[in-house]
């Protein structure tokens, strides 16, 4: 096959637009260096009104908003999802892991849930504390000021609570809290858990004359139209191009490796062009991969060479490896008081209110990290689904269910918004024998090996779901409100979320200062090759409570400042 | 043999009997097909384009499958002073959603069928040449699930008309009659200052001061954020 060279040397290449390769993109372009984005999906601006969702009502769509062609319904701005045509993946043994991609410019952040946490100084030392996993390389004070700089970069709204392990920020101030977000912090301070404003990164102020200020649709996982949400084209790549930073975008591009000299050295990558399914190279003097945790340790793993026959990176056999995902269980319920309640605009920001950060001491209970509880409910925009089982709480009353004519008029406005919703999202332990590779026996669609998932909840996880499902169960008592369903038990890990479900999956290159058990540096530079980067959630030690974002784009912002540097010594 | 013997044992046999239906048949114009898509705007990549209009040119039921399906929503939601089924095109959903989830194409053509088979063997006469009385005869048969069994354990026929009901409702609900049905008054620019003073009181809740001192002065919200060193908000 002929490979098409371009000719033209580019300072850095970008594998990856979203959190981190957009974060990378802004500060190495504003240092004066010429970028190339290689995205694997199309070009895509949440103002561009032929791909825009937001505003959309459910009779806008044939069905109604289903999920068939998007997994999380027809409105949400992911172009991907678990299962993507051509481009498969495998499992070994009765692995269960679900690998979540989104193909476009931005990735996963057009439709992430916004929930913007700080790691605490303890998240980076896990092992000092519990004996379990690694302790990172790097301390928070090491990442603090690059968290502020993110905070008042990007905007997020939170309040200052003073709590040792979650750290307060530069914050916008947050909304007020939702009706059935009241019955929750009723709940929860019942049962003694800790109940704050949550912490989003959604505009509810002005930060700055490009950006606009949240209108309150709660359709953050649409992307923002008027770019008062973070997602990284609207927040980093587009002010990147605007500040006249020499960006060059290849779209619809698929990196299959990174390529290397004799010495070793990274030259540029080769990918493949998804229009005319030919292989394309590009050259550069820095290759940093932001392609998602996974991505990045398959296009290492499948850039062998001679000088790299384990893979690029690889040396230690470490990459791959250690990958973990947040835990996740969850709970509904249902608020007799709110029924027939009046009905009123509630949309509010995209996402909650409020929430519950982990509030115990891990000393006095039998699984070791924590997790954080968000709350869903109220009056959503009706969509596909909608009225389903309209009368079943009828059950509650000892009322028949079911029935047809007007009567499911009054149980339809009877019942609406009288839904409350809890999730746990909690730190898994990063385990060695937890990793992906590249499966020997499969390519995708453009002849790229495809990766193949080994990973099993221990113990621990499965307790921490335990103790999640008995917080939700007390909670909703106290909040006077019935759980539904049958509460999780034993025989299905007590409803804790298979691998990769929460969509928090890190750790593939982990970062260290021992190149025999890590993979990058503090700096997230790979220890075999100087010129390689990964600034994607591959370098987390451990995951921490907290949603990864945050502290990826606070990494890639600090790994970019020594890049500059280290160009400026002309070590590059 | 009584009535809900009856309708067990023609499920049962039709299940048995397998594909006796005509299958989805390609019959629909281009015209129309046009018309369709330039009905939904919303956002579609390429692909998604595709398969929509790979959809859209494809007519799954019959017009006497149609018509059954049309007089069976009218009666789980009559009309009423907001609109009805029809102005929600809830037939047209139902036949879309068959298409789109291959498996409820079998399943919604086996209910249609069975609906007419007991219209025939009680009144000689198909489902929609029946009366309302009668036709509701039928309806009370399926229309109330066993509170003690789970919904994978209902009979077939109860399944199949919670899945009618379910789309109908869904259906209606989600189109421009039945959203100002039901009052929803979102998905429109606005600022959220919390929950009003007179839900509070119907309650008996409040916010407390120090949870509200946090949040959002919406009067400035289109001033500029400045903090101190310490992150304190200045604006």
């Amino acid at each position: 096959m002929q490979i098409k060279e371009n000719l033209k040397e580019y300072d850095v290449i970008i594998v990856g637009s979203g959190a981190g390769g957009g974060m990378a993109t802004k500060i190495l372009s504003e240092a004066g260096l010429s970028i190339a984005i290689v995205e694997a999906g199309p070009y895509y601006d949440p103002a561009n009104p032929d791909q825009m969702t937001q505003m959309k009502w459910a009779y806008d769509s044939p069905r109604r908003g289903r999920g068939t062609t998007r997994p999380f319904g027809d409105f949400d701005q992911a172009y991907g999802g678990w299962d993507i045509e051509g481009e498969p993946y495998s499992q070994v043994g009765d692995t269960q892991f679900r690998w979540f991609r989104s193909r476009m410019l931005g990735g996963r952040t057009n439709h992430w849930g916004r929930i913007s946490l700080r790691f605490g100084p303890d998240d980076f030392r896990k092992k000092s504390i519990d004996g379990l996993g690694e302790d990172w390389p790097i301390t928070y004070d090491d990442i603090k000021p690059y968290y502020d700089k993110v905070d008042k970069l990007i905007g997020v709204f939170g309040s200052k609570e003073n709590l040792p392990n979650d750290p307060d920020g530069f914050f916008l101030p947050p909304p007020k809290p939702r009706l059935h977000e009241m019955f929750y912090i009723k709940g929860a301070r019942k049962s003694n858990v800790k109940v704050m404003p949550s912490r989003l990164s959604i505009l509810t102020k002005r930060i700055n004359n490009e950006r606009g200020v949240c209108f309150y649709c709660r359709q953050c996982a649409r992307s923002c139209m008027a770019y008062a949400d973070f997602s990284s084209g609207s927040c980093l790549i587009f002010p990147a191009q605007k500040s006249g930073g020499q960006i060059d975008m290849y779209v619809n591009s698929m990196v299959r490796s990174v390529t290397t000299n004799e010495e070793g050295k990274a030259t540029g990558v080769s990918y493949i062009n998804k229009d005319d399914k030919k292989e394309y190279k590009l050259k550069g003097k820095v290759v940093v991969l932001a392609a998602s945790a996974c991505s990045s340790a398959r296009i290492l793993l499948n850039s062998k060479s001679k000088q790299h026959p384990n893979g690029l990176g690889n040396s230690s056999d470490i990459v791959g490896k250690y990958l973990h995902d947040s835990t996740g269980g969850g709970r509904m319920a249902f608020i007799p008081e709110l029924m027939d309640r009046k009905i009123y605009n509630e949309d509010g920001v995209g996402g909650m209110h409020v929430y519950s950060p982990w509030w115990l001491d891990n000393k006095k209970l039998n699984f070791p990290r924590g997790y954080h509880i968000e709350v869903w409910g109220g009056m959503g925009a009706p969509s596909y689904g909608t009225g389903f089982n309209v009368n079943a709480f009828n059950k509650f009353f000892g009322i028949p269910v079911g029935g047809y004519g007007d009567v499911l008029r009054k149980d339809m406005r009877k019942y609406y918004g009288s839904l409350i919703g809890m999730d746990g999202r909690g730190e898994s332990i990063a385990m060695k024998s937890n990793y992906c590779e590249i499966d020997p026996n499969q390519v995708d669609e453009y002849g790229v090996p495809t990766l193949r998932f080994n990973y099993k909840w221990t113990e621990h996880e499965v307790k921490q779901a335990e103790h999640m499902q008995n917080t939700f169960e007390e909670v909703i008592h106290n909040m006077g409100a019935i759980a539904l369903g049958n509460k999780a038990d034993k025989s299905s890990n007590f409803g804790l979320t298979k691998p990769g479900e929460i969509i928090h999956e890190v750790g593939t290159t982990r970062m260290g200062n021992d190149s025999k058990t890590s993979v990058v540096n503090e700096f997230e530079q790979l220890h075999d090759v100087s010129n390689v980067f990964v600034v994607d959630a591959g370098p987390f030690v451990s995951q921490a409570d907290k949603n990864p974002t945050w502290t990826i784009m606070a990494l890639a912002w600090r790994s970019s400042d020594y890049i500059i540097d280290q160009f400026k010594k002309q070590n590059f | 043999m009584d009535r809900r013997d009856s309708i067990k044992s023609i499920m049962l046999g039709s299940i048995g009997v397998g594909v006796l239906f005509e299958s989805c048949v390609n019959g629909v114009s281009s015209e129309e097909i046009k018309k369709t898509i330039s009905k939904f705007q919303y956002g579609r990549t390429e692909k998604e384009k595709t398969y929509d209009k790979k959809l859209f040119s494809i007519q799954c039921f019959s017009k006497k499958e149609m018509k059954t399906i049309t007089q069976l929503c009218n009666l789980i939601l009559p009309p009423n002073e907001f609109g009805s089924i029809i102005d929600a095109e809830v037939p047209e959903l139902i036949e879309f959603m068959a298409k789109d989830i291959p498996s409820y194409e079998t399943t919604i053509k086996n209910g249609l069928s069975l609906l007419n088979q007991f219209s025939i063997k009680n009144y000689s006469k198909s489902f929609t040449d029946c009366n309302e009385n009668q036709q509701k005869e039928f309806l009370d048969e399926m229309a109330y699930p066993d509170p003690d069994l789970s919904s994978s354990e209902q009979k077939e026929e109860v399944q199949w008309f919670s899945l009618m009901r379910n789309l109908t409702m869904t259906g209606y609900y989600t189109s421009k009659v039945g959203i100002k049905e039901l009052g929803y008054v979102g998905n429109t620019p606005n600022v959220w200052d919390g929950v009003p003073k007179d839900v509070l009181d119907q309650y008996g809740l409040s916010y407390e001061k120090g949870w509200i001192d946090k949040c959002v002065d919406q009067s400035k919200r289109n001033e500029t954020a400045v903090w101190d060193d310490d992150g304190n908000l200045l604006t």
